[in-house]
């Protein structure tokens, strides 16, 4: 390798760092079902309690934001670590047809559960099938 | 002989594409150096992290929802293990967009330090994460020693 090439690797690498740094979050493991009423978003935040959770709705989106916060020893050590940060986040893009104001969310063993209904002109109807 | 054959080639490329494979390994928990034998796989439910200070250690599960009832924990010498079992119920006449939860058993076995006592374990389920704390022996904790 020469000597310009390890200038640009030391570059990148520590620009990738630093991305890594301010944009390391948990992505939060979901389900998400859709019945006639609501649609439901379940997503797993261990660690985070009421008041370090932010959901935030509007007309577009559906963002999911939580700090972790774990009751540790002073001078601990981190001998493995499969989490590397203590920030969840996950957003979700959100249709006209949902009632985002009448949004809820319950938080419960770590697993966040957030209902939203959908507007009463857009609940599903089952629809009749005639046989003559 | 292969050298030839790509001698033609700019080998700048190669050269990236080797460090751009290498940084993908990192990312995907791939890696040449030394990893734990029982260690899992990226991705593995629950994650867990351990860490140490001279008196105890401590492993973390995170796991949300768990029924702690049903959560198996055990230690032999160095060895912990924790099994459990997540069931998620599917809800009927419900359209699923993403099933991304684990649904099933698991467990995990953890290599700790040689020196914790298997005799003062504790274990707690609070928020969705198993905390388990497992003392050190005395024997081996650092000891000052005041110099007369």
């Amino acid at each position: 390798m020469t000597a310009k090439q390890d200038v640009a690797n030391q570059e990148s690498s520590a620009l990738g760092k630093k991305a890594r740094e301010r944009d390391t979050v948990i992505i939060p493991a979901v389900d998400i079902f859709e019945d006639a009423h609501q649609i439901t978003v379940q997503a797993e935040m261990p660690g985070v309690s009421k008041d370090k959770l932010n959901v935030q709705a509007d007309r577009n989106g559906l963002l999911l934001e939580g700090e972790m916060e774990i009751a540790m020893p002073s001078g601990m050590a981190a001998l493995y670590a499969d989490l590397q940060t203590t920030r969840y986040r996950r957003s979700f893009v959100l249709s006209g047809e949902l009632e985002t104001e009448r949004i809820e969310a319950s938080l419960k063993d770590g697993l966040l559960t957030v209902r939203i209904p959908k507007r009463a002109e857009f609940r599903t109807r089952r629809i009749r099938v005639n046989v003559p | 002989m292969f050298e030839n054959m790509f001698a033609g080639f700019d080998t700048d490329l190669f050269d990236q594409f080797r460090r751009l494979e290498s940084e993908m390994g990192q990312i995907l928990g791939y890696s040449a150096g030394p990893a734990g034998i029982r260690a899992a796989q990226r991705g593995t439910f629950p994650p867990i992290n351990v860490g140490a200070t001279a008196e105890q250690v401590d492993v973390y599960l995170f796991a949300a929802g768990l029924d702690a009832a049903k959560l198996e924990v055990s230690i032999q010498q160095n060895l912990l293990s924790v099994s459990g079992s997540r069931r998620i119920e599917t809800k009927q006449d419900a359209e699923y967009y993403r099933r991304e939860r684990y649904d099933g058993d698991f467990r995990r076995v953890i290599t700790l330090p040689d020196d914790v006592d298997p005799e003062r374990v504790e274990a707690k389920y609070r928020a969705g994460v198993l905390q388990i704390t497992v003392q050190r022996r005395e024997a081996t904790r650092p000891r000052q020693i005041t110099v007369n």
